[in-house]
């Protein structure tokens, strides 16, 4: 059996990808985001996971406007870096593990997700930076990724109890998987930030360490949050916290945080990095196939 | 269930903000997609090198053609442009995001960069048009 073993969230500035891949991590601008992700680094080597789901929007290099999927699920082998207009970064390729990846798939579904499903893609900073932030550069990532790509651009994107929903579905069906698996789920983007227009530049501290504190324990209370809220509250592009929802949903009931940073500015962006694990990882059943629908629940076995 | 007109009108209320919409997304369709074939390195040598002509490759209007060449980011978002694609234009100019994202606001970059290292915009009066807060 697969499970989930731990949650991580994180920004992913790509500012952070340059600072990496040019050795500029201990800076003084630099070095008081990176030593927060210090902790992680060692806890990982401890906890590492045979598979990450990784949470995360593309920023317009796999996708243009000729398609625009609310939820994508990668079910292909592997992945290379983009070419985001300065060359791809040199960072390895991400491995997929297509056996869970379509698992996923498959079980979403016919649990009502109705998944967008890549086979060949190119993975861009938000995809890759979170790799960087918590491996380092290693020769090759340390273990297979399955991207889960979020449409947080055109509105609307998916409200925040969908992606909570879309978490605990995730959830169900990594359980389901007959491997043994340790998986961990990672949400991606965020915290405040807006690019756009004369507010550009918007932060707020205590708003973000707000979604933090929501993130721990039992409370449901941030997958209730409007998209009008995110939008004035943390700025145009903040609404990418929707996607931390998606891992918080898949830890089940109630969390514990290991760990937690929080460092304003890195570009135009406030950071959050925090890694939780399931206490109680229960998540409700599927109204769907769960002793509703066998056989539907066979097909995925 | 947000009733989808009531969802839509709350965005104009944000100041100095353009929520990418589906309007927008439809008004600015071939501005983002004459942004995103920058992200090819024969385009940008061909954009670089003459862009106007370049630019007459797209279905733009003349309006949206003057912005790109005078690099004016907000005339661009209010023509439906977005800001990832916009992206694009300011890294084939070599220009970091943050200096770019400047340009929209009523600040030179030294001073954008200045408040952004002592914690950023306030959010405070900067919610909501219609109740000042």
């Amino acid at each position: 059996m697969a499970r989930i073993t731990a949650g991580i969230a994180t920004s992913h500035v790509p500012l952070l990808g340059v600072a990496a891949d040019q050795n500029k991590s201990g800076d003084d601008y630099f070095a008081p985001i990176f030593s927060g992700y210090e902790w992680s680094r060692k806890w990982l080597a401890d906890t590492l996971p045979d598979v990450i789901v990784l949470v995360y929007n593309d920023h317009a290099s796999a996708f243009d406007m000729k398609i625009i999927p609310t939820f994508a699920i990668g079910c292909g082998e592997s992945y290379a870096p983009a070419d985001e207009g300065w060359g791809p970064r040199e960072v390895p390729d991400v491995e997929g593990h297509p056996d869970l990846a379509w698992h996923i798939a498959q079980s979403l579904i016919l649990d009502e997700f109705d998944m967008t499903i890549i086979n060949e893609m190119d993975v861009d900073h938000g995809l890759t930076v979170p790799l960087t932030m918590l491996f380092g550069a290693p020769d090759k990532w340390p273990c297979k990724v399955i991207p889960l790509a979020v449409n947080v651009v055109t509105y609307p994107p998916p409200s925040g109890n969908r992606c909570w929903a879309l978490g605990e579905a995730i959830a169900r069906a990594v359980n389901s998987f007959n491997d043994d698996l340790d998986v961990q789920v990672w949400g991606t983007g965020g915290m405040s930030h807006q690019l756009q227009g004369p507010r550009a530049g918007l932060i707020n501290r205590e708003w973000d360490n707000m979604f933090l504190d929501g993130l721990v324990g039992t409370t449901d209370k941030l997958r209730h949050i409007p998209h009008i809220e995110y939008l004035r509250e943390t700025g145009s592009e903040g609404i990418e916290m929707v996607m931390w929802l998606i891992m918080r949903g898949a830890l089940g009931r109630e969390t514990k945080a290991l760990h937690r940073h929080y460092h304003v500015p890195c570009s135009n962006t406030a950071i959050g990095h925090m890694v939780l694990e399931p206490v109680d990882g229960t998540v409700p059943p599927s109204p769907t196939i769960e002793g509703k629908n066998a056989a539907a629940q066979a097909m995925i076995d | 269930m947000s009733d989808i007109h009531d969802y839509l009108a709350e965005f104009d209320d944000i100041p100095g903000t353009r929520v990418f919409t589906a309007a927008r997304a439809r008004q600015g369709y071939h501005l983002n997609q004459f942004a995103m074939g920058l992200m090819k390195a024969d385009n940008r040598e061909r954009f670089r090198a003459d862009e106007k002509a370049y630019l007459d490759d797209w279905k733009l209007s003349d309006q949206a053609k003057s912005a790109v060449l005078a690099r004016d980011y907000n005339a661009l978002l209010d023509l439906g442009g977005n800001i990832y694609f916009l992206s694009k234009i300011f890294s084939t100019d070599g220009i970091s995001f943050a200096e770019a994202v400047s340009t929209m606001t009523d600040m030179d970059f030294p001073t954008y960069r200045e408040m952004m290292n002592q914690g950023g915009r306030s959010p405070e009066g900067q919610r909501s048009i219609k109740e000042k807060r």
